[in-house]
């Protein structure tokens, strides 16, 4: 596996310039992922903010081929990339081995993505695709995914007099994906480098299709400083919200356990989409977000246990 | 070579000879067949290409348009909802300069449903960039299938081509067909400027254009239709020279001394060719203007044709839902309006959801064009309707 110093002497892909607020976790996860990537690549992302902050006419931050079709078509719009590969190979017009990279933002992949993400991987493209989830659609104003956690206060699920912010838990894409029996499905987030360096790694040791989630702060739609970008990442991690993980033919293992759990809340805290659970009035809601993260990680232990071989 | 074929049958065998490196496609009735045809190509390695089955029709033309991106010639057929769900992407297609050959089997859209033709489908994408030319019968569709590979990769637009659902698509027809290494040399290699699939050139494709340059994208997207003309025509003539088929682009049938005469599209053109042999045995002067090519508009075809008919009737397999006709009626209208001398016009929408029309009823509309002769063009009811109760 490529260390930290190796990388660091690559060629960045994903280059400096580009529009991303600072503290912006989607435009780190694109240049760790182009930096752990085998080369070369070809890769397809759908609008969002990633794409509008790399893009506009006539600059761009990819030094690797980069289609940006539309929204809702990220996979199949790989699709068809590969399969024009696959036959341009077989008529000799291509002779080297591409990888193939399809970067979703949360709402193009858990949301109006999802059908032809389905489609993609049902038909066993051979890509990589990577979600970059910050939970929310953050390119038209941090509205509500179906990746907005439970309580979080978005432009569509606002925290009112009546309402707490967003009323139900997020989708868990993982398990849809893995529903699929996809050879190599994780998720990670961009303040353990290392670990999604070594996801990208083994995803494409695989001819695909193969899925990793990874979990971006953004500082305008969590409400965050974005010095903390970093912190939240690792401590979304040592709460369990987001566990390490990854599923490889069938097993399911966690990548790093963090020495004790900390609290939901020392999280939460540092998020404005949060603030309102610290009132008063919604102590109880505290602890059913508590509850169900605690459930939803002894689950995932459990399947670890079960499939481990 | 003569062969007994559908209109459909005969759109998948130029798609075998053009042997395209791509096609993504999904079901709807009344164009499945087509990719069910040309999957058992696949199936029995007569063709190269990567089949995609995809998951819908957003995803079929996503897919045609991120292999054409790619270098791959590619291809798509479908109709009615299908080609409703694919409209995002049309423009999408259009606006990259890709040149995918889309071939549509005409179908109403709904609310009602409705699997039978009309050519609301196709009309009501109009504005999406994409050249449209219309076909009569199945040998029209043959050869403009082959043709429209030639033509988009020459105008850098992508082509539409289609046939009316069912009464062509389904119905059997002698049509001729060329040898294969004919149209293979006739079509050569699609050899693109730019391709994603070329990683030591990177390209960033599809970015944002903010209000300093997005109209010149679109400027320069419009030129492109406005040149589309031209490569139609040498794309045609080509064939002509090379096969010996005239491939019309507005056909005039009997019109040289018609006072009234009617223009239409798609398989109807056949139906009125008999409505006209039939009075002219008579002795009535009527004729027929057939449309093949609907977008890009051609002007000078229609000015110079139609300006010396003294009236005439344009019907139109759509319902424009405008208070004020449909497509084909206000831009052959608004064509003419710069004429000295142009004809009255009367708008006649016909064959909704496939609803018949036959040469009897095409005769009475020249009956009553004929009668309206020496009235004043303001006192003429302009929108009609035959055969609806
Ligand atoms: C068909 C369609 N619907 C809506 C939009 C508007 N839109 C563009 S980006 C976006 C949200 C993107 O959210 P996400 O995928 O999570 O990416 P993020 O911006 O958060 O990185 C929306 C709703 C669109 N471009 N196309
Ligand atoms: S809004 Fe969020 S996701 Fe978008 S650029 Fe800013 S920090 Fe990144
Ligand atoms: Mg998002």
């Amino acid at each position: 596996m490529k260390n930290l110093k190796d990388l660091l002497k690559e060629e960045e892909l994903f280059s400096s310039g580009h529009r991303a607020c600072a503290g912006c976790g989607e435009v780190l996860a694109a240049r760790q992922v182009l930096l752990a990537s085998k080369k070369p690549i070809v890769c397809a992302m759908p609008t969002g903010c990633l794409e509008i902050v790399s893009t506009i006419f006539p600059h761009t931050a990819w030094q690797v081929p980069m289609f940006h079709s539309a929204f809702e078509n990220a996979a199949a719009t790989i699709s068809g990339i590969e399969a024009a590969y696959q036959v341009l190979s077989r008529k000799g017009k291509i002779n080297k081995k591409i990888y193939f990279i399809a970067f979703g933002g949360d709402g193009g992949t858990y949301d109006i993505g999802f059908q032809a993400l389905s489609g993609a991987i049902e038909r066993r493209h051979s890509f990589l695709y990577v979600c970059t989830d910050n939970q929310a659609y953050m390119n038209t104003g941090i509205q509500r995914s179906s990746a907005t956690p439970q309580f979080a206060h978005t432009t569509t699920s606002p925290k009112g007099e009546k309402l707490p912010g967003k009323l139900q838990p997020r989708k868990d894409i993982m398990e849809i994906i893995i529903a699929h029996e996809v050879p190599y499905a994780a998720q990670t987030t961009v303040a353990f480098f290392q670990d999604l360096v070594r996801k990208v790694e083994k995803a494409q040791s695989y001819d695909g299709p193969t899925f990793i989630n990874i979990l971006v702060p953004c500082p305008l739609g969590w409400g965050h400083l974005p010095s903390l970008t970093i912190e939240i990442s690792r401590l979304a991690v040592e709460t369990n919200f987001w566990p390490l993980y990854e599923y490889e033919n069938g097993v399911y293992r966690l990548t790093y356990q963090p020495s004790q759990s900390k609290p939901l809340t020392e999280w939460l805290k540092l998020q404005g989409r949060f603030a309102h659970l610290f009132e008063e009035k919604n102590k109880h809601l505290l602890e059913e977000f508590q509850k169900y993260v605690n459930e939803k990680y002894q689950k995932l232990l459990k399947k670890c246990e079960l499939s481990a071989k | 070579m003569i062969l007994a074929k559908t209109g459909n049958e005969a759109i998948a065998y130029a798609m075998k000879q053009i042997n395209p490196d791509v096609v993504a496609a999904y079901p709807i009735t009344p164009a499945t067949e087509i990719v069910q045809i040309f999957s058992s190509y696949v199936a029995d390695g007569i063709v190269d290409t990567e089949f995609i089955a995809v998951e819908s029709e957003h995803s079929a033309m996503s897919a045609c348009i991120a292999a054409a991106a790619s270098g791959a010639r590619a291809m798509t057929a479908t109709s009615s909802q299908g080609l409703a769900l694919m409209h995002e992407m049309l423009f999408i297609a259009s606006g990259l300069r890709l040149p995918i050959v889309l071939c549509v089997v005409n179908r109403s859209l709904s609310s009602p449903l409705n699997i039978h033709c009309d050519h609301t489908d196709s009309l009501a994408s109009r504005d999406s960039g994409w050249i449209q030319i219309f076909c009569e019968d199945a040998q029209e569709a043959y050869d403009t299938t082959i043709c429209a590979v030639k033509i988009a990769e020459k105008a850098l637009l992508p082509v539409m081509i289609t046939i009316d659902g069912f009464i062509i698509s389904h119905c059997m027809q002698k049509i001729e067909v060329l040898p294969d290494e004919e149209v293979k040399s006739f079509i050569g290699e699609y050899k693109p400027n730019y391709n994603l699939l070329d990683v030591e050139n990177p390209i960033t494709l599809g970015p944002a254009c903010l209000p300093d340059s997005f109209f010149e994208h679109k400027r320069a997207q419009a030129e492109g239709m406005n040149q589309a003309l031209t490569c139609i025509e040498k794309v045609f003539k080509e064939y002509k020279e090379r096969f010996d088929r005239e491939l019309p682009i507005l056909e005039e049938y009997q019109t040289e001394d018609a006072e009234v005469a009617i223009i239409c599209m798609g398989s109807t053109a056949g139906t009125s060719k008999v409505a006209v042999n039939n009075l002219r045995k008579k002795g009535y002067r009527v004729g027929l203007f057939k449309l093949r090519v609907f977008r890009p508009i051609v002007v000078k075809y229609l000015q110079r044709t139609l300006r010396n008919i003294k009236i005439l009737g344009i019907l139109e397999r759509m319902e424009g839902l405008s208070a004020f006709g449909g497509p084909l009626f206000n831009e052959i209208r608004s064509v003419l309006y710069d004429e000295i001398k142009r004809p009255i016009t009367v708008s006649y929408v016909y064959g909704l959801g496939g609803r018949e029309i036959t040469p009897e009823e095409i005769e009475e509309i020249f009956l009553e064009l004929l009668s309206l002769k020496n009235k004043k063009r303001k006192s003429i009811e302009k929108f009609k309707y035959i055969n609806v109760r």
